[in-house]
Formats: C-alpha cells, sequence, structure tokens
C-alpha cells in the first residue's frame, strides 16, 4: 500500500529514468513486443539483442520492451535512444539487421540507415 | 481427474468459460470430453446440458478431440482480402486434410476463425498461443516444417 | 526589425560537420550574395535537424523544404533554382513521403500516447509519464458528479460504433442508490479489419485500468470487470500483471489512497463469438451463459450484470477518460470537431502501402487517413473502394473519399464510423468475393436466437453464394437489399440490424461488379 506521496516520488524518479538521466544506462534499446511485432519475429530479435549484448559484456545498454506503434508494416520494430540525441527507431529487423545494429549503432554510435524508418522529430 | 485445473476457481457459474478454457488448454487433444463435462456439472450445480450449450456456442471450444496444434486461420474480409483462400488451399494441400479435420499423426488440427485483430498484417493465423502475419505459401511451409522439426 | 522573406535552416551536427557543413554555409552565403538576394534570405544555424544519414541538410521555410546530402557543387543550382525562380530542386529534396507517412502523430494522440513508448509490463513507466494523476484528482479532488459533469462537458462519445454520449450514460446509473453496480468493459473486439483495443491493452494497459477506476468512482462502482476475447492471449496476460500491480501500489483494491473508496478490478475471457460484443450478450457470457443478447429495456445501466445497473464501455472510450480529466473537458474539446470531439484511432488496412493504425483528430478526411497514413494504393494500382467501420460497415466509393471521419459527417452518406477500421480494396478487388466474405462472416456469427438474424443470413448467403458462381439473377440483387431491410427492421439485436448498410452499399455503389457475373 502506497500513499499518494508516494506516488509522486514514484513519478518523478520514473521520469528521470525514462530519459536516462543520472543512469548507469548509456543506450537504451526498445523492442516492439506487441502481438503484431511477435507475429512477424520481434521474439527472435529481443533474443538476439540480448545476446549481442551479454557477449559484448555491454553494461551500460538497457534492453527494455514496449507495445506496438501502429505501423504493422514495419513490424518487428526498435528504438534506440540515447540521453540527448533524438530517438531512432527501425523497422522491419530480423536478427541478422539486429546484431549490425547493435555492432554499428549501440556500439560505435553510427546510425545504420538502411533500416531507419524514423528519426524523432524535436 | 480434472479436479485440480476445476478447484482453481470458486464455484460460481460465472466461472464456467474460464473453467472450460482451463480444462481444455491442460488436455493433450485439446479438447473438452464428457466426464470433464460431468465433473464441472458437479462442482457448479450447472446442467449438462447447459455446459454443452455453452461449449458448442463458442467456437474456441471444442468436444471432439484434436490435434496438438490447432491452426486456426482467419477469414473474415481483411484477410480475404489479402489472399486467404490460397493460404487456406496451401495448408489444405500440405497438411492433406478439411476444415476442421486433424492430422494423422495427430500434429494439426486445421480450422477457420474470425478476425484476431493482427490485420495490418493480413492474412494471419494462430497456432495454440502464437500468432503469424504476412503469410505466403512459402513461410506457411517453414512454420509447418519447423513445428514437424521440434516434434521430433 | 528585418523581414526575410526566406529563411534556411542549416543542422550543424556531428554528422554534418563531418561533411564539411561549414563550408557549404559559407559557399551558400556568397552564393546568394552574389544573387542579390541576402537581405531577401535568412541563414540560421540550427542543432540536426533530426534527418540521420543524411550530410548535410538545410531546411527552407516557409515552404518546408528540406534539402538532403548536398555538396559546395550543389549550392547554386538550389540557390537559382529555389530562390530565384520559385523551383525547388526535387532531386535533392528530401523524400516528402519519408517524412510524411512515417508521421506517427504521437503529438495529437490521446489514448495511445504512450503504447509503442513505454514498457507496458512496467507501472511505474507509466507513472512516469503522468498517469494516474488523474484517477489522484478523481478521487481526492472531485465528487462522484463532478467526473460526471466534466465528462459530459468533454462530449466524449463511445468508440464502440454507436457513438452514445458516456457523461449521459454514467448520468443514468450514478444516481441509482443500490448496494452493487458495476462498471464492464467491453474488450471483446471483433469487429473484423479492428484492432485498436489491442494496442491499448498491450502497450498500455494502465490507461484502461485507469479509465475504469474514474468510471468506477464516477457511477459508484465498487467491482468492475475487463470482458476480453480470449484470442487476445498477449492483452489477457498484460492485464492480469497490470491489475495485480496497481494491487501492490495500492492504487487498486480497499480505502484507496486513505479514501473510503473500495475498488476490485476482474478479467472475463471470452470464447470466440463475435455476438459477445454487443453489451447485453457480454453480460449474459459473463454470467457463464451462451452468448445470447437480452430484451431492451431495460438497459444495462439499470439492470445489467446479475440484475445490477451496469455501466458498460468500449476500451477506447475509457481510455480517454484519464486525460480529460487530468487535463479538463475544455482541453478534451479542443480535439476534433463540433459535436464529435477528441481523437479516434482508426485502422488501416487491405492494399495501401503500409497498413497499420493511426490516432487523429475526428473529422478528418478519410482521404487524408488513406494517403497520409496508409500510403496511398500499393504497387501503383488505383483506388477501388473502402469498407468503413468494419464488416458491419458501408462500402464506399472514389467520390466518396473526402468525407470528414466523425459519427455526424458520415451520416449524411448513410455510413457509420463503427469500430474505426478502413478496408481499403484496389481495382483488382471484386465487390461480390468481398460481399461474399463479408456475409459468410455475420452467417457464421449470427447467435441464432431469432429468425430474421439466423434465416436471413443463410439465405443472403446463399444468394450471394449463386451470383458468385454465376447463376445469380438481377433480381436477386433488389431481393437481397429488401432481405436485410427487413432485418434490419426486424432483428433482435445490432448483428442482424447491421446486413443492410454493405449489402445495400455494395450493391448500390458496385451494381456493374454484381451485373458481371450474370452474364
Amino acid at each position: 500500500m502506497k500513499t499518494l506521496e508516494e506516488l509522486r516520488k514514484i513519478r518523478q524518479k520514473a521520469q528521470q529514468q525514462m530519459k536516462l538521466r543520472d543512469s548507469k544506462h548509456r543506450v537504451k534499446v526498445v523492442v516492439g513486443m506487441g502481438t503484431a511485432g511477435i507475429a512477424m519475429g520481434a521474439r527472435e530479435v529481443m533474443k538476439t539483442i540480448l545476446d549481442e549484448v551479454s557477449k559484448r559484456n555491454l553494461s551500460d545498454v538497457l534492453v527494455t520492451q514496449t507495445g506496438e506503434k501502429g505501423l504493422s508494416s514495419m513490424e518487428p520494430v526498435v528504438d534506440v535512444i540515447e540521453e540527448g540525441k533524438p530517438a531512432v527507431t527501425y523497422g522491419n529487423i530480423d536478427p541478422e539487421k539486429a546484431r549490425r545494429i547493435v555492432a554499428e549503432h549501440i556500439v560505435n554510435g553510427k546510425v545504420v540507415n538502411d533500416y531507419v524508418v524514423v528519426t524523432e522529430q524535436k | 481427474m480434472y479436479e485440480k485445473f476445476i478447484k482453481k476457481y470458486a464455484p460460481t457459474k460465472d466461472n464456467l468459460i474460464y473453467i472450460l478454457h482451463e480444462i481444455q488448454d491442460n488436455h493433450p487433444q485439446q479438447y473438452v470430453s464428457e466426464e470433464a463435462v460431468q465433473e464441472v456439472s458437479e462442482y457448479l450445480k450447472v446442467s449438462p446440458a447447459h455446459i454443452y450449450g455453452v461449449l458448442t456456442f463458442y467456437t474456441m471450444f471444442s468436444t471432439k478431440p484434436r490435434g496438438k496444434n490447432i491452426i486456426r486461420l482467419c477469414e473474415s474480409p481483411p484477410c480475404f482480402l489479402r489472399g486467404s483462400e490460397q493460404i487456406l488451399k496451401k495448408l489444405k494441400e500440405s497438411l492433406d486434410v478439411k476444415i476442421g479435420e486433424t492430422t494423422k499423426d495427430g500434429l494439426f488440427t486445421l480450422e477457420l476463425c474470425a478476425c484476431l485483430g493482427v490485420c495490418g498484417n493480413a492474412p494471419v493465423m494462430m497456432i495454440n498461443e502464437d500468432v503469424y502475419g504476412d503469410l505466403t505459401e512459402k513461410k506457411v511451409e517453414k512454420i509447418i516444417n519447423d513445428i514437424k522439426g521440434r516434434q521430433e | 526589425m528585418k523581414f526575410y522573406r526566406s529563411h534556411i535552416l542549416i543542422g550543424i551536427d556531428d554528422s554534418s560537420l563531418q561533411s564539411g557543413v561549414k563550408e557549404i554555409e559559407n559557399s551558400l552565403r556568397q552564393e546568394l550574395d552574389k544573387n542579390n538576394l541576402s537581405d531577401e534570405v535568412n541563414i540560421l544555424e540550427t542543432g540536426t535537424l533530426g534527418y540521420f544519414g543524411t550530410g548535410v541538410s538545410i531546411t527552407v521555410y516557409p515552404d518546408q523544404i528540406t534539402y538532403v546530402n548536398i555538396t559546395k557543387e550543389d549550392i547554386p543550382e538550389i540557390v537559382s533554382e529555389h530562390f530565384l525562380k520559385g523551383r525547388p530542386v526535387r532531386r535533392l529534396m528530401l523524400d516528402k513521403e519519408f517524412t510524411s507517412k512515417y508521421d506517427f502523430g504521437y503529438k495529437r494522440r490521446i489514448v495511445l500516447e504512450n503504447s509503442g513508448l513505454i514498457d507496458p509490463e512496467n507501472i511505474e513507466e507509466y507513472i512516469g509519464t503522468g498517469g494516474y494523476e488523474g484517477w489522484e484528482k478523481a478521487l481526492t479532488e472531485m465528487k462522484p458528479n463532478q467526473i460526471v459533469e466534466e465528462v459530459k462537458q468533454s462530449g466524449l462519445r463511445g468508440r464502440g460504433g454507436a457513438g452514445f454520449p458516456t457523461g449521459l450514460k454514467w448520468s443514468f446509473t450514478a444516481p441509482l442508490e443500490v448496494e452493487q453496480k458495476y462498471v464492464v468493459v467491453n474488450a471483446d473486439e471483433g469487429e473484423p479489419g479492428t484492432f485498436k483495443d489491442r494496442l491499448i491493452m498491450e502497450g498500455d494497459p494502465h490507461k484502461l485500468l485507469e479509465g475504469v477506476m474514474i468510471a468506477s468512482r464516477a457511477v459508484g462502482a465498487s467491482k468492475a470487470y475487463i470482458y476480453i476475447r480470449g484470442e487476445y492471449k498477449l492483452c489477457i496476460q498484460r492485464l492480469q500483471h497490470a491489475i495485480k500491480q496497481a494491487y501492490d501500489y495500492g492504487i487498486l483494491g480497499k480505502n484507496i489512497f486513505g479514501s473510503d473508496f473500495n475498488l476490485d478490478i476482474y478479467l472475463k475471457i471470452g470464447a470466440g463469438a463475435y455476438v459477445c460484443g454487443e453489451e447485453t450478450a457480454l453480460i449474459e457470457s459473463m454470467e457463464g451463459n451462451r452468448g445470447n443478447p437480452r430484451n431492451k429495456p431495460p438497459f444495462p445501466g439499470v439492470e445489467g450484470a446479475w440484475k445490477a445497473p451496469t455501466v458498460v464501455n468500449n476500451v477506447e472510450t475509457l481510455a480517454n477518460v484519464p486525460s480529460i480529466i487530468k487535463n479538463g473537458a475544455d482541453w478534451y474539446a479542443a480535439f476534433g470537431v463540433e459535436g464529435c470531439t477528441g481523437s479516434k484511432v482508426y485502422t488501416i488496412l487491405g492494399d495501401v502501402k503500409h497498413p497499420g493504425l493511426c490516432e487523429v483528430d475526428m473529422g478528418t478526411p478519410l482521404r487524408t487517413i488513406i494517403d497520409g497514413y496508409g500510403g496511398g494504393i500499393k504497387d501503383g494500382k488505383e483506388f477501388k473502394a473502402a469498407l468503413v467501420g468494419g464488416a458491419a460497415g458501408v462500402f464506399l466509393p472514389n467520390k466518396m473519399l473526402d468525407v470528414k471521419m466523425d459519427f455526424n459527417s458520415l451520416q449524411e452518406y448513410a455510413a457509420v464510423l463503427g469500430s474505426g477500421a478502413i478496408l481499403v480494396m484496389n481495382e483488382d478487388a471484386d465487390m461480390v468475393d468481398m460481399l461474399w466474405s463479408v456475409i459468410r462472416f455475420f452467417r457464421h456469427e449470427s447467435c441464432g436466437k431469432c429468425s430474421p438474424c439466423a434465416n436471413g443470413n443463410e439465405i443472403l448467403y446463399r444468394l450471394i453464394t449463386d451470383i458468385r458462381n454465376g447463376k445469380g439473377k438481377e433480381e436477386d440483387l433488389e431481393h437481397m437489399i429488401m432481405l436485410s431491410e427487413t432485418m434490419k427492421e426486424s432483428s433482435f439485436c445490432a448483428l442482424g440490424q447491421s446486413l443492410l448498410l454493405p449489402v445495400k452499399s455494395a450493391i448500390e455503389n458496385f451494381r456493374e461488379d454484381f451485373l458481371a457475373r450474370m452474364k
């Protein structure tokens, strides 16, 4: 049981974390895990990313999930979010493409243009 | 023998559909047998006739034994437009069954269903709990073979 | 202050610096100078323009044209063509489609503002986006009748299809003084082509729960049920998880946040029956029966689940409520059009380039939705028809594409908003086949309780099958319309009454397709 005061504290903390501020994480990778994403292979993509991240020992990378954005034809969809940079949304990702995103974007900081659907418009 | 599934729920009639789902999902042949209906009837104090009424009303339930993997191909207009008839033909051929039938090895039952709500990736089908989208004949063949491979 | 006719935004970031943006900026200034344009065209340095992998890019205002991957050599052409002659340099322009077709529309989203952005299994992410602020306000600052009033003021109308004003619906149940009232969520999303509710429940389950909580408080219900179709496995899992988290955080349960309000939310699972989307059939199913609809009146608001007053609302309707309470009725009413406020979620399907879903203001033209969000017709084909509103919707031809998508405007075309599904068909589609598919669906889903629907669907199916097999006669078409009119007049519930729309619109708007099968 929480009080309203505690709820507000959770809200502040969560807001900071979602922006990766004061966080031990440098990059957040978000895999779209709605039914359409999963139907198009998001589970394998998630598995591959987790695999690559642990193989490379990337302790500052947070891998998480979300629902669908609504662009069914682009599933599976993966977002890469870094503090202070526009978020990048990749589409039609398969395990092979996911490996490339980890190596080129997450490790080397170079966006893999071939798979970009959209970048965040500020 | 169905006690452990039935007793998870309070003995009120509104839990009937929950209980029937639980029994069916845990039966290797994915159906609700006569014995199960009897047991549920005693537990909920509801007549077997009522339970059969419910079982036969909803398309997800079966009173006949089915295969290990239930294929539900969507036949609603969005999937129909995107070629579900072609996929149905392919499924019938590669499984050598008609709609509603189970393969001889007991691995697959082929069923049709109404919209699964994944229409952005039509045509779609569901196999047990998993949905497969943007189906092509080639993709269907691979999915079937993958499942067959996993059984061996 | 100096007045410029154009502004050029030039993006300076790591990637453009590497591509020599400074040098390009200099030659741009020189070139403008040379053409005596420096007083008319202003250059502004800005951060990244947001187009990755496009080297040096500039955006020209007010034209809103973006040139990408430009080099020093392109500068003279841009200046002379665009700024002197007013003709954009097409070969350098950012593919307009690239920016418009991938506009997720998040800036104007209400019910799907978080779906696809936050982790649906983490309640703290929902709280972090301002979640449960509406619930806090409804519980601590507002009286139940104020909540009902606020929702009335917002103009929110039910998103299940009928469009009944939500606040008004609540106001029938709220004043009833009985021991037990219920809120029931209609999450039996079965209308073919519709998956908006699935996205809400999978992508942002707490948004729905918050809406349920506020509704329960407004009408004085201490128990709420979410009736969800059995096929939606992931929604069931995510909602179960979300409900558990809400209890753990004290947002649900007894004496919530120290108030005297108690609320429990339960899930009820369906098992595959379209008719259970009808509210009284849904209640029957919830009680453990066959999903046969009940007589109305009494309406569920007075006598619903277990004979208690029951408010039945659609998922999308309730997902609007947290934002209304949090931001106020006026904020909400600023979205959409007179009489149909807020946003609406549409699913765009079929022969479009990018099938999927969008949330836009009520009243957005159908053409904008199909072209802007669906990316237009696939494979360079021509548009033929759109089935709008689900299987129980209307087949619209090209000339009706400018209709505004809201409850009132569609009525003028004898069409309905329905569930918001838009199934687009190209020139290859045959309306006989499509109508056959629609009738086959209703024939299968008719519950069998009343004769007009059970027999009517069977006869319609035989007629359309005969036409499809080349055995039809022209008078069959009139027979079909007459029959569905009779079904509309005499069927027990909305299922049997629905056939008239697709049957009549297909035959009237695409008669030539039917006649072609009779030669």
